[in-house]
């Protein structure tokens, strides 16, 4: 048996890996570490309504160059839909219409915005505070003594605002502000006794970036004008000044969202990270409206499918650890891909936290598993009531955490509950057949797999490159078909048969 | 603690890897590992090609027949029970006698009727197969082991692994269940490994846990003087075991029964590594030779080929003739 063809296909796939990502470094100008470049954020707008069959309108509110962020690039996927961009003293709004609509609808909007620190917003003028703001009776006597007191207390508008959101985060302080609490949402409750005060404050939102982040939805802050100058409050702390990380998305006071002729609307936000050279997003942009069929790549995904696609691209580096450790080493896992799951979880819960929530889920489980051998129950029947039993220490584990104080005891959800029940279904066969070592052993082994996959995966260059060069999942096939190819011995073998080699 | 690969290589051992991709990637057609992974199958056809097997009291297939089990096992003193695909020894349940209504397995601990039925239901339910498929359950007669054995073994029934090399017996090795093993013959659970020479099988090393030995740690019998009757017939017997399943790297077990002489236990497709550290030698050149032979020659030639050349002359001996020259 030839095995020609076998080395004809890894060097076709190494070739191919190399010269794509290559290719996709010196055409786009991606770099091969991800540090040296500026950040850039994709971020995606999906308004979602549905329509009542007759003509529809949606004006969405879209970002402007602000302090610390640019807008570079912007598109819209709304077929069939009429587009208009409008811009209104420094506030830009996108228009949708279309004659006849009926159903669900989707519209998006993406931006690519680059975080530039010494971007400047173009000036928006304060706003008027409302002259006549009418109250009903009581809380018009109650707005009124909340604005006295916090008056008497501050000595500028800032100082002011600061204040009044904090008579209302402090239960015990104010009565009134109890009272008002009752009738009115905090943001335009705060807004109306803002006008009342005379002192010029707009509703505005932003969105907090975070990267990979799905289905978001923007929070509301409350800027207020002393003159010219302005300062951003959080409506819930009173805390001032803007988080490094907020993307103002609408900063003139008006909606976020309207929709004409259609019900159920609401907007949704996805966004991921990308480092790239500023010139060369520019450039990309350019080239994907010249070849849409060509431009076969992740990146033409829409930012939801992306961000999942950042998580699975990592995958066959964690199967790549499994097989080094299985095929040159010898390590015995306890089920062949169960650590890569587990390194998994690991990435969302940091690896001190995720290693504790392993070992005590598993212990915890093991003691419970030992009982229910006793009860003679069919093999189905008893792994499911494992994975009951997993969900319920997990539960009692969330809760347990939370009330002492630990965040970090929630994260323990993210691990993979099926998996963990089958590895104790199996840690305990193992222990009535082969007792506690063998156990041990391939219990370390599984752990210690884990852990180096979770190291490989959560590296920040593995993960630069995987996502940015679709290339590299070739070379990893390449890789991995060669190992398969290997008849050398084990690193544990050369322990092994030691003896053999004595006399 | 560590050797090097160098050293590995004189000597002719084959790693994991290399066992895979060598000789069972090439050898053994995977289309044929139901007829050894299922032991029902290869009982029936060793039948079929006249391979004595231990005898088949019944088979357990369905829950339902779990409740029946106490009928079919009335007749029967010892017996046991076993995993059709089973691997590994899992799952082997042997019963030597009855005490009233309690079964009585060779440690001496005593079950209940009930502790039966929970383990063929366990079996049915796939907890020993490979993979967690269901499974079947074989009852089989207990083998009545050679006398002479009795002082190599403790609980269990000793066992002897031949390594069939495209029908050649290449490498054999008797595995002895200890205290430490659990009356279980797996090496690595603490059994002693005794590489039996193929010209005329007798003893040439014993192993336990990877280190040299020279008696059995629990009878304290010199394992030098162990001497498995019927030989030919038993390597014949191996032999042939080729010619039924076609697979080209098979590990043969093999058991003595006072009556009957050598019988086929189980096959396996995927044999371990062990047998060359009880041999102390590797299986390299004994492999690289038997490719070399043409196709076509019959069991008996076969078993006189591997007879003339794998004859090794026992470690145990020279040890035992050094100790009294001294």
């Amino acid at each position: 048996m030839s095995r020609l063809p076998f080395y004809l296909i890894v060097a076709l796939l190494l070739v191919t890996g190399i010269a794509m990502s290559v290719h996709r470094h010196i055409e786009f100008e991606v770099p091969w570490t991800p540090g040296e470049q500026r950040q850039i954020w994709e971020i995606e707008a999906q308004v979602n309504f549905r329509a009542d069959g007759g003509p529809a309108k949606v004006d969405l509110a879209l970002p402007s160059t602000q302090q610390g962020f640019r807008v570079l690039t912007e598109h819209t996927a709304s077929p069939g839909y009429g587009l208009n961009y409008l811009e209104d003293g420094g506030a830009r709004r996108a228009e949708w219409a279309v004659r006849d609509a009926e159903g669900s609808q989707r519209l998006y909007y993406s931006a690519q915005i680059l975080v530039a620190p010494d971007a400047k917003a173009a000036p928006i003028p304060p706003p008027q505070p409302a002259q006549n703001v009418v109250w009903e009776p009581p809380y018009d006597t109650a707005a009124q003594a909340v604005i006295d007191d916090a008056w008497s207390r501050s000595a500028d508008a800032f100082t002011f605002a600061h204040q009044l959101i904090q008579d209302f985060n402090d239960t015990s302080r104010g009565e009134n502000a109890r009272l008002l609490l009752t009738q009115f949402d905090r943001v335009p409750l705060l807004m109306r006794l803002f006008d009342q005060a005379g002192v010029p404050a707009r509703q505005v939102s932003g969105l907090m970036l975070e990267n990979g982040r799905r289905r978001q939805t923007l929070t509301s802050w409350i800027q207020v004008y002393d003159g010219n100058d302005s300062a951003l409050f959080d409506p819930t702390t009173g805390e001032r000044g803007r988080p490094d990380n907020l993307l103002m998305w609408e900063n003139a006071g008006h909606p976020v969202l309207e929709v004409q002729g259609g019900t159920n609307s609401g907007v949704s936000f996805s966004m991921i990270s990308r480092s790239q050279p500023a010139a060369a997003a520019v450039r990309s942009q350019l080239a994907k409206d010249s070849d849409t069929l060509l431009n076969f790549s992740i990146h033409s995904l829409p930012l939801e499918e992306q961000a999942l696609f950042q998580t699975i691209l990592l995958i066959p580096i964690g199967a790549l650890v499994v097989v080094l450790l299985r095929v040159l080493i010898g390590i015995k896992t306890s089920g062949t891909f169960m650590p890569v799951l587990v390194a998994l979880a690991f990435i969302q819960t940091t690896l001190v936290t995720g290693l504790v929530g392993f070992l005590l889920v598993v212990a915890v489980g093991l003691v419970i598993r030992n009982y229910l051998s006793y009860l003679n129950l069919l093999l189905v029947a008893r792994v499911t009531a494992v994975i009951i039993t997993v969900i319920a220490i997990i539960s009692l584990f969330s809760v347990l955490s939370f009330k002492l104080g630990l965040n970090a005891g929630l994260q323990i959800t993210f691990f993979p509950m099926i998996i963990l029940s089958w590895t104790i279904e199996r840690m305990s066969i193992l222990w009535e057949e082969e007792g506690p070592k063998e156990v041990l052993i391939q219990g370390g082994g599984s752990m210690l797999t884990a852990v180096l996959a979770y190291l490989a995966m959560n590296n920040p260059w593995i993960r630069h490159i995987t996502f940015n060069f679709l290339g590299v999942q070739l070379i990893l096939m390449a890789l991995i078909l060669m190992l398969g190819n290997y008849t050398g011995y084990r690193l544990l073998e050369l322990r092994r048969f030691k003896p053999v080699t004595e006399d | 603690m560590w050797t090097s690969p160098g050293k590995l290589r004189a000597k002719g051992i084959i790693g994991m890897n290399q066992r895979n991709i060598r000789y069972i990637g090439r050898y053994n057609d995977r289309r044929l590992y139901p007829l050894v992974d299922d032991k029902l199958k290869t009982k029936l056809l060793a039948q079929q090609y006249a391979i004595t097997t231990p005898a088949l009291i019944g088979t357990v297939s369905t829950q339902f027949g779990v409740k029946h089990i106490h009928e079919m096992l009335a007749a029967h003193g010892g017996f046991v029970i076993k995993p059709a695909k089973g691997s590994g020894g899992k799952g082997i349940l042997v019963i030597e006698k009855r005490e009233g209504a309690h079964f009585v397995k060779p440690s001496g601990a005593h079950l209940t009727l009930e502790d039966v039925e929970r383990h063929v239901s366990n079996i049915l339910s796939g907890l020993y197969s490979l993979g967690g498929s269901p499974d079947v359950a074989l009852i089989e007669a207990l083998i009545d082991f050679d006398e002479s054995f009795a002082e190599y073994s403790y609980e269990g029934v000793p066992d002897i692994r031949v390594i069939v090399f495209q029908g050649y017996p290449v490498m054999a090795m008797m595995r002895l269940s200890t205290a430490a093993s659990d009356g279980k013959a797996n090496l690595h659970q603490g059994a002693v490994g005794v590489g039996i020479d193929i010209a005329s099988g007798t003893a040439i090393r014993g192993v336990q846990f990877d280190r040299a030995r020279h008696d059995h740690p629990d009878t304290g019998h010199e394992l030098a003087s162990l001497h498995i009757p019927g030989w030919k017939t038993l390597l014949e017997l191996a032999a042939s075991c080729y010619e039924m399943t076609a697979l080209g790297y098979l590990g043969t077990d093999m058991v003595i029964d006072r009556q009957h002489g050598p019988m086929l236990l189980e096959l396996n497709a995927r044999p371990g590594l062990a047998i060359q550290m009880a041999n102390g030698e590797g299986l390299q050149p004994r492999l690289d030779l038997i490719e070399r032979q043409p196709a076509g020659v019959s069991p008996e030639e076969r078993v006189a080929f591997a007879q003339h050349h794998f004859a090794r002359r026992s470690e145990l001996e020279r040890v035992a003739e050094e100790t009294a020259e001294a």
